[in-house]
């Protein structure tokens, strides 16, 4: 399969009053034509920050891509684009759908001149067509009367029905890589299924690759193809899904497999919970940052950075558990089991 | 065991603008026991965090009762009221705007201890501190402001501040659905933590009903305003009989990507009628595949089919044949 | 590995206290709001003009050694000079000394102006929202219509009735009807706290109103008020110069900015300097504060804490 976006070494820093806070710290990773890559991770990790540098949407001076990280699209740098270029860039080839439909949309323009506005500016067609094309796009994502739909503006429409304008909108051009950022968090768990399974259907019509970032391992399971778990702006593990649901090696991936609730477990049972808050970015990392909430933490784990151990193709993680020396501990399946 | 709240036949309408109302809880009846946790469930707007407001007095109801302890808490007044407001305590969904920007986590936690209990200023410090150790929060956070915190660790206030004047009954509104996976359980395992401890009795809404499993011991599912099915924790999760409930826990999703059931996952089309204009008959009957004419005619009643069970619909015995 | 010890991969477990550590040093609110304002430098430039302003008009007087009605028939329109460093007007009066003593005056009656139209504003609108209802209605009805009253028909009452044009006649008649844009933002403000989560915890713990309001409303609303006040300063500032410069305002022999300039409109092509210093002070002062209110107001807003 051919790389549709090549990213190596990404580095992003906020500069704050307190100092700089390094968000991104040295991801890489690419996307494949036509498949799911799912980012996750809890809040402050990185996985919405990575995800805005691939649009570029990040402000300068407060937000700093640093030099040294590279963003391929189909072999185009996209950090060296003009500003004509990256217009075109931003929703011709890449889009992106985010949390709250809410604020997303501009409250004093219906939903039709919204994706009609972004048909004409990047197509170039009349008016009349581009209406045509809206009303085609809102059957595409399951409007129920798209024509009557098209004049509705967005407070008219429930928080379900606006997510899926503000995916007809990300749609309207037919963009090669939509990034998803958890896109059905702030939705009902009936709605949010529906929207799932519309994105994986579009997925299989239109040939996108999507990248999803959630924070919910549950919901990338049936919808992913392969899942980076993103700790303290680094990638700390990647693979299939079935290597990350199956053969996870580190021990955040165990915790969040494990915080998911399962059906048919005993209730009122406590729940595996992983304590404790990640790392404030703000301070140098030179050890392993999840250590002080592992509980295989290890002296090794406080004095030095793990590497990144190669498993299989696609999968690698970075622990010191991996290292030979290392003693071996219970994994998170033989617990299960 | 005793009942700690009962609620009977509890309405709550808002008037929206001329002659509109907006019926938030239609005539819904349930009762806790004590040390109990009961799991309230729907979809948005389906007026499960208004039943809530209402059941601690923050709104007053439109008809019907609540007995707190037995006693009528609309007749309340003076030091009774106090005295119930001291007992019943709320933890709020969005830890971000239930804590006062201008506060120290300090103050935030103090303030219902200044109320309700006559400290020195030494012996409040110390209950603060004591309080935000059994949270697991550490004393350094006492003279911080809320935006410095994670959104776990402000739950971790809210819960606090709620705990400060030792209260019997909580009502967690949404507690967790701003959070984070791995956080949530942190503050499920907190709070259960907490009960054991201190015997408390919770009322936990949420629209997530894997996590509502874990905590609860019987779940209420509300739809548009309405019960439509109660029963204990493992008899709603393996034994659903109302359309919706089963919806609602086949849109769980599954954390395994073998997960065979997916296609044979009940989905449901459309989207929650708007409360404003709710459908005759059975509310749930326009997204309902087993709706049928006397659905669109007759509303259903919950009835009790067994000590503690009920169900709220016309289809419930072919569907538990099924 | 070469310096890595069997003990290095012992497992010694969590640290969750550690997990937990605050990174970032502690930053009290008033410091907060310092650093932040420190970042405009435009506000922080307007911040010392008005002191230096301030500082003229506090101790001019003294310092140049003229004071401001003392006539010298010697010196008349004289321009600017050493002795006389604004120059002097028709009577030989020393203007640097005039425009001190009318930088008082107009300064005493924007900061006052302001200062009592917020504090009545914020009462009336906090009553207004805390309230509600119908109540909240009827007040709100009542500022509707006096905003619609023009203010200059209101001064030109009250200096007939109260039959004085002094200072306290413009600042009440400025205030009487100032007031209500700022009652109605307080409104605004109040009625969207109210809402918030933390009231209504506060409410659930049995907390009085009159706590919640000085507690959670009073402070929350404060950095809103303040920064309206320092954009009222300068309207009232010029209201008054409007109001001096058509007659309507202060009356020989005090004096302020407003009637300075009206006093050298006559003689402006001859004696240009009379009518620019006054005219340069009102600029400087109403840019000033402005610039300032935007500094505040940036400072000030907690949602723009990064």
């Amino acid at each position: 399969m051919d790389n549709i976006l090549k990213v190596e070494n990404l580095q992003v820093s906020f500069n704050t009053y307190a100092g700089e806070v390094k968000a991104v710290r040295g991801v890489d990773f690419e996307l494949r034509r036509g498949e799911t890559l799912a980012f996750v991770g809890e809040s402050g990790c990185g996985k919405t920050v990575t995800a805005k540098a691939l649009m570029r949407l990040l402000q300068p001076p407060f937000a700093e891509i640093k030099p040294q990280s590279k963003i391929a699209f189909n072999d185009e740098d996209v950090l060296s684009m003009g500003k004509k270029r990256l217009r075109q860039y931003r929703g011709d080839d890449v889009s992106m759908i985010f949390q709250d439909p809410m604020t997303s949309l501009n409250p004093t323009m219906t939903c039709g001149r919204q994706i009609m506005e972004t048909l004409i500016l990047h197509k170039g067609i009349t008016k009349a067509q581009a209406r045509e094309e809206a009303i085609k796009t809102l059957e595409l994502v399951k409007i129920p009367d798209p024509e009557k739909r098209i004049d509705a503006y967005p407070h008219q429409l429930s928080g379900g029905m606006r997510q899926r304008v503000m995916i007809a909108i990300a749609l309207a051009c037919s963009p090669q890589i939509l990034i998803a950022d958890e896109p059905t968090t702030a939705l009902d768990v009936t709605i949010q299924a529906q929207i799932l399974d519309l994105l994986q259907e579009l997925q299989d019509r239109l040939e996108t690759s999507i990248i999803l970032v959630t924070h919910d391992l549950g919901v990338v399971a049936n919808f992913a193809d392969r899942i980076q778990v993103m700790y303290a702006g680094q990638v700390i593990e990647r693979g299939t899904v079935e290597e990350i649901f199956h053969q996870a090696r580190h021990p955040y991936t165990w915790a969040l497999l494990s915080s998911v609730p399962k059906p048919g477990r005993e209730t009122k049972k406590e729940l595996y919970s992983l304590m404790g808050t990640p790392p404030d970015l703000i301070l140098p990392l030179t050890s392993c940052p999840f250590a002080p909430r592992c509980e295989f933490c290890m002296n090794i784990c406080k004095e030095r950075m793990p590497k990144e151990t190669t498993l299989s193709d696609e999968h690698r993680v970075s622990c010191w558990l991996q290292h030979p020396m290392a003693p071996k501990v219970e994994t998170f399946y033989e617990r299960q089991a | 065991m005793t009942k700690l709240l009962e609620v009977k036949n509890l309405s709550k309408h808002f008037s929206v603008g001329k002659n509109r109302t907006l019926k938030a809880v239609q005539d819904i009846s349930f009762s806790i026991d004590r040390g109990e946790t009961l799991g309230l469930v729907g979809e948005s707007g389906c007026g499960k965090t208004t039943c809530g407001r209402t059941v601690l007095k923050l709104y007053e109801p439109t008809s019907g009762q609540i007995l707190f302890k037995g006693q009528d808490i609309s007749a309340l007044t003076g030091r009774d009221l106090m005295s119930f407001k001291k007992s019943a305590q709320i933890i709020f969904q969005d830890p971000y705007s239930s804590l006062d920007p201008r506060m120290t986590i300090g103050e935030i936690v103090a303030e219902g201890i200044g109320v309700h209990f006559k400290y020195s200023e030494r012996e409040k410090q110390a209950k603060v501190l004591e309080i935000l150790a059994k949270v697991g929060l550490r004393d350094e956070y006492a003279s911080r402001f809320a935006h410095e915190l994670s959104g776990g660790q402000r739950q971790r206030v809210g819960i606090a501040r709620a705990l400060a004047v030792d209260p019997e009954f909580i009502v967690c509104d949404e507690p967790i659905s701003a959070l984070d996976v791995s956080i949530q359980a942190q503050i499920v395992n907190l709070l259960i933590k907490l009960q054991r401890e201190q015997n408390l009795t919770y009322l936990f809404i949420s629209h997530d009903l894997s996590m509502v499993r874990h905590i609860s011991d019987r779940v209420g599912i509300m739809y548009l305003g309405s019960l439509v099915e109660v029963g204990t924790s493992d008899q709603i999760f393996s034994h659903a009989l109302h359309p919706y409930t089963k919806a609602l826990i086949s849109a769980i999703p599954v954390a395994d990507p073998d997960f065979e059931g997916r296609d044979s996952r009940i989905k449901l089309e459309g989207e929650v009628p708007s409360p404003m204009n709710p459908p005759s008959g059975c509310k749930f009957r326009t997204r309902c595949s087993y709706a049928s004419d006397i659905c669109s005619k007759e509303m259903p009643i919950l009835e009790e089919i067994e000590p503690g069970r009920s169900v709220s619909c016309h289809h419930w015995r072919d569907i538990a044949q099924s | 590995m070469d310096n890595a010890t069997n003990d290095s991969f012992v497992i010694v477990g969590p640290e969750i206290s550690e997990a937990e550590r605050i990174a970032r040093p502690k930053v009290s609110y008033l410091q907060d709001v310092w650093r932040r304002f420190k970042e405009n430098k435009m506000a922080l430039v307007a911040l010392i003009i008005l002191m230096l302003l301030g500082f003229m008009v506090i101790f001019g007087p003294s310092i140049s050694g003229y004071a401001f009605e003392e006539v010298d028939r010697t010196a008349r329109n004289q321009f600017p000079s050493l002795k006389h460093w604004f120059g002097t007007d028709k009577l030989g009066r020393d203007m640097f000394a005039r425009v001190c003593q009318g930088g008082r005056v107009s300064l005493i009656i924007g900061l006052a102006g302001a200062f009592i139209s917020s504090v009545a504003g914020c009462l009336y609108g906090g009553i207004s929202a805390y309230l509600g209802g119908k109540t909240d209605d009827i007040m709100m009805r009542i500022v509707e219509i006096i905003i619609s009253v023009p203010y200059l028909i209101v001064v030109i009452l009250l200096s007939v009735v109260l039959q004085s044009q002094g200072i306290f006649t413009l600042i009440l008649a400025m205030t009487l009807t100032g007031w209500c844009s700022t009652a109605r933002l307080v409104r605004g403000q109040v009625l969207q706290i109210k809402g918030q989560d933390y009231v209504l915890a506060a409410q659930a713990l049995g907390v009085s109103p009159w706590r919640i309001i000085t507690r959670h409303l009073i402070p929350n609303v404060l950095s809103v008020v303040l920064v309206s006040i320092t954009f009222d300063i300068p309207g009232y500032i010029f209201s008054e110069a409007f109001l001096s410069y058509v007659g309507l305002g202060i009356q020989p022999p005090n004096t302020s900015w407003g009637a300075l300039a009206a006093m050298a409109q006559t003689s402006f092509t001859f004696y240009p300097y009379q009518m620019f210093f006054p005219a340069l002070m009102i600029a400087l002062t109403m840019l000033s504060f402005t610039l300032l209110g935007d500094g505040l107001r940036d400072a000030l807003d907690p949602r723009l804490r990064k």
